[in-house]
């Protein structure tokens, strides 16, 4: 494969995994549990932009058609986005939101901390901002599991359901194809695979603080990072692209 | 309204720049000083205010009342002689 | 102590404290205040963060249709921001001796009021560029002269908040510029949107100053430094001209500028609207009031648990 091409899927893959993160992070704003969880959640979605919009920017750089960030954010359908499945799932409650973001977070951040040494530049550079942002989201999230866990019976019980309703999504992140083995080859992107067990040890450590089990086997869904999504999607799609698409002409 | 819904409140000491004295910024509602540092990082972080974090729970803190202001800072009115600018230094003399 | 040698013990208070207004000094949350003033503050300052609070739902409600990921993030940053000031002020409040979580229940049982322009929809995108650029331009106008009252915890959150919402109303008028400068339907919505928003934000500074009912012991105490009056005229003053700047209509005809005044002259403002949204009856005072009931009741299992652990922490 080209490495143009695979290093164009490959910044794409992580800014669709930010930007829709950052969109179920919009939602909360206003309506978190508390002022200060708000401010922080917003603080979340701010990093997440400011992540996709990095590494959109890169891949219309190396398309070099003469598209910007928002033309490929906006002008795709929800077969062509290609984000882990985890970060489509809807807020459901607080605990949901918390695991989802703890059960990626892990992953962007062990991904971001190797791609601080990739061989491209631009990724590099990208990475070691990321690298920062999600080293805190992490521990953001951690510490809300580890509270939710250990704290009243309610709040066990929903981050629990959380924990569940989430798992199936968790071996894909760690999918990988030919694109992730071209890149690999020249230094460029990471081999996720190596990262299975630091994630395995961060979520076990955290799930054991909270008083939770982890889930065995289970249905795991695939296929998120080339199309294959959750029914979710394409709502979150209709109303984040519905504007540049009414009003195509439009500058905004 | 239950003590369960309103969590005590944390001041926020924050240090603008490597070697400066923290300030105080304001406070945040925290339930434990782990959560309280990191609202405080999240609620007065925000423009890159701060390089270093304290959080101090709000009852901690013993504060002077305004009738001590007198007995407390005016005392120091007649002590002249803490201040370098007292001292006349001999005419030549560049440095002391 | 005999009755009279408290009433004198009062008096000398109250002369000592006139005192210090008068000096322009600023009052300290354990400095003696009359009840008056405590009152009348701590009903401004939570009106004022609950403002800010309701505030981040009508923008709130375009966050996740932003038309570009930087307008995303501007609007994020934005809103983020409201929750922060509710945040300084509550807690400038709180000096007061009420906490957050009193006065968010004043909000929630519909006792405690907040800024009636919220009350309103915000129905296209162009309502984004319109309530930052007038809505924020307002509260500017407005916090510009609550940075100089009497009340220090007040005061100092002011200046913070006039500093951090600098960016607020410019963004917003570069939302209006961006779309009257667009193609004929970004042109549309912008009017559209001043059409609905001009007068229920000339609404926002209250009412006109014979009927401002708390106005006089609030400029005596330098809490307020200006009247209603003043500061809506101050803000349609600086706001004419940027309309047209950028080519929108101020939907009043009889805005005209005096030369004699300096100031323009504008139409007859809708009191009875004001006060009628102020009461809860505006189109969106049911919707807001349950946003925000929704939010606090669906938190209430966190904030809990959160609790619950500290307190098994502190045991161990």
């Amino acid at each position: 494969m080209e490495t143009n091409i695979a290093l164009y899927k490959y910044c794409v893959r992580i800014a669709d995994t930010s930007l829709i993160l950052a969109q179920r992070m919009c939602e909360w704003c206003g309506h978190g549990p508390i002022l200060e969880e708000d401010i922080a959640m917003s603080n979340m979605g701010l990093d997440l932009i400011g992540q996709s919009r990095g590494f959109y920017s890169y891949a219309a750089k190396l398309e070099s058609k003469g598209r910007t960030e928002d033309d490929i954010a906006y002008f795709r359908n929800e077969r062509e986005f290609l984000n882990r499945c985890i970060v489509e799932q809807p807020n459901t409650n607080f605990a949901f939101t918390m695991m989802r973001s703890f059960l990626h977070g892990c992953l962007a951040y062990l991904q971001f901390r190797t791609l601080v040494k990739s061989k491209d530049d631009t990724i590099a550079g990208l990475s070691e901002k990321a690298l920062k942002e999600m080293t805190y989201h992490v521990r953001h999230a951690s510490e809300w599991i580890i509270r939710l866990g250990d704290g009243t019976d309610v709040s066990h019980e929903k981050v629990k359901e959380a924990l569940e309703n989430l798992w199936q999504f968790t071996d894909e992140l760690f999918e990988m194809d030919e694109v992730d083995q071209a890149l690999i080859k020249s230094g460029i992107a990471c081999d996720i695979s190596m990262l299975r067990a630091e994630w395995d040890q961060m979520v076990n450590e955290v799930l054991a603080k909270a008083k939770l089990e982890r889930p065995l086997g289970g249905y795991q869904s695939k296929g998120g990072f080339n199309g294959a999504h959750t029914e979710h999607l394409g709502h979150l799609l209709s109303e984040m692209q519905y504007l540049p698409r009414a009003y195509p002409d439009a500058i905004w | 309204m239950s003590t369960k819904d309103n969590w005590p409140t944390w001041e926020v000491f924050t240090q603008q720049k490597n070697g400066a004295a923290h300030e105080h910024a304001g406070n945040v509602h925290a339930p434990d000083a782990e959560m309280a540092l990191l609202n405080a990082r999240d609620v007065y972080g925000r423009r890159q205010e701060a390089v270093n974090i304290w959080v101090v729970p709000s009852v901690a803190i013993t504060a002077s009342t305004p009738e001590d202001m007198g007995p407390f800072f005016e005392p120091g009115n007649d002590k002249m002689y803490r201040w370098p600018n007292y001292y006349k230094t001999p005419e030549g003399i560049k440095q002391i | 102590m005999n009755q009279p040698q408290i009433q004198e013990d009062e008096q000398k208070h109250v002369d000592a404290f006139n005192a210090r207004i008068a000096a322009g000094k600023t009052i300290e949350p354990k400095d003696w205040m009359p009840e008056k003033y405590r009152k009348q503050l701590l009903r401004m300052m939570s009106q004022h963060a609950h403002s800010e609070v309701v505030g981040m739902l009508p923008e709130g409600n375009w966050l996740t249709r932003a038309p570009s990921l930087m307008r995303k993030a501007v609007l994020l940053a934005k809103v983020q921001d409201e929750a922060g000031h509710g945040l300084y002020i509550y807690s400038g409040a709180e000096t007061l001796g009420t906490d957050r979580a009193e006065m968010i229940d004043q909000l929630l049982s519909g006792k405690a009021k907040y800024a009636s322009i919220f009350n309103y929809p915000t129905l296209n995108w162009a309502d984004m560029g319109a309530v930052g650029w007038l809505v924020d331009g307002a509260a500017i106008v407005n916090q510009t002269a609550l940075a100089k009252c009497s009340y220090g915890p007040y005061a100092r959150a002011m200046i913070r908040i006039c500093k951090e919402e600098n960016f607020h109303s410019k963004q917003g008028y570069q939302i209006m510029a961006h779309m009257m400068s667009g193609t004929k339907e970004q042109q549309e919505m912008a009017q559209d949107a001043i059409n609905r928003f001009w007068w229920p934000v000339l609404m926002m500074f209250g009412p006109s100053d014979a009927d401002s009912p708390n106005s006089d012991d609030l400029m005596k105490w330098k809490v307020k430094l200006y009247s209603n009056d003043d500061l809506r005229q101050r803000f349609i003053d600086r706001t004419v001209p940027q309309a047209e700047a950028i080519g929108i209509k101020i939907p009043d005809d009889k805005l005209k500028w005096n030369p004699t005044t300096r100031h323009y002259e504008f139409g007859e403002i809708n009191f009875d609207e004001l006060k009628s949204v102020i009461t809860g009856n505006g189109p969106c005072n049911k919707l807001r009031m349950k946003q925000r009931n929704d939010a606090h009741k669906n938190g209430a299992w966190v904030r809990e648990a959160a609790i619950a652990y500290a307190e098994k922490r502190a045991k161990e």
